[in-house]
């Protein structure tokens, strides 16, 4: 399972788990692409076999519902799931 | 690959007939068009017009449920004022007197037995409800718009909303 690396500014790690025909995931990377941020991302329809398995069962440790997208921020590992751009923006910020 | 004017097609497609069917597109003409966009690479890609805002694992008898408009489009347009990929929403977000918020999935996640390459088929329909006496037909129920129809067979393809045939369920009978 390879994530995607952006650069930017450093604010602590952020993952993106995304579909990529998904209107909210890109809505969602775009806002990250904004606030300037470094950030990984994936794109889980894409995958394959055990990389597919990995990346999903990632997804519902963090989100038990499996939904896109799924965003995974800082050490503390702070979920939020769907394009909240005002709760990413806040949890970016903390 | 889907090309811009593929989109355009489809998108005005969807939209008169959403017009004509009492539905609305989402006002936000960029965000629909990009909604439509996936709804197209998914045609592509699996052969039948699937959610684009999730996870499609698995043949079409499993994905039924997910192919639009969803099972849950109504439901979720009743609820919440749009559907859950917000390609669908209600006459109030479509004036602009409200914004669309994401809304939770009704479809759980995919099932753990799917995400191995063995795929399982799908749960088996509620069985319909037992009825006092025999039918003369069996009524069948369209699972995306509602419309019933009491014959030997579901009709090849939804008279009101257009879903294909394998998108009915046994309702009565």
């Amino acid at each position: 399972m390879e994530l995607i690396h952006v650069d930017g500014k450093d604010a602590g790690t952020i993952t993106l788990y995304a579909l990529s025909t998904c209107g909210h995931c890109k809505r969602t990377r775009q806002f990250l692409n904004e606030l300037g941020v470094a950030y990984d991302y994936i794109e889980v329809d894409l995958l394959h076999g055990e990389a597919f398995d990995e990346a999903y069962n990632l997804v519902k440790k963090y989100n038990p519902h499996g939904s896109f997208p799924t965003l995974v921020i800082g050490s503390e590992e702070t979920v939020i799931v769907g394009d909240r751009l005002k709760e990413i923006r806040a949890a970016i910020g903390k | 690959m889907v090309t811009r004017f593929d989109v355009e097609r489809r998108y005005l497609a969807l939209k008169k007939d959403a017009e004509q069917a009492g539905y609305f597109l989402n006002p936000d003409e960029d965000f629909t068009k990009e909604l439509v966009h996936g709804l197209l690479v998914n045609e592509d890609r699996y052969g039948f017009a699937s959610c684009p805002c999730r996870l499609c694992v698995g043949p079409r008898e499993v994905n039924l449920d997910i192919i639009c408009p969803c099972d849950y489009r109504d439901s979720d347009l009743a609820e919440y004022g749009t559907c859950y990929c917000a390609l669908y929403v209600s006459g109030e977000i479509a004036e602009g007197k409200r914004q669309v918020e994401p809304i939770p999935d009704r479809r759980g996640p995919v099932p753990s037995e799917c995400l191995t390459a063995q795929q399982k088929a799908g749960a088996p329909a509620a069985s319909a409800p037992a009825v006092p006496g025999p039918l003369p037909y069996p009524v069948f129920r369209c699972r995306v718009c509602g419309y019933l129809c009491a014959r030997d067979e579901p009709p090849e393809k939804c008279p009101i909303c257009g879903a294909e045939k394998d998108r009915f369920e046994k309702f009565m009978g």
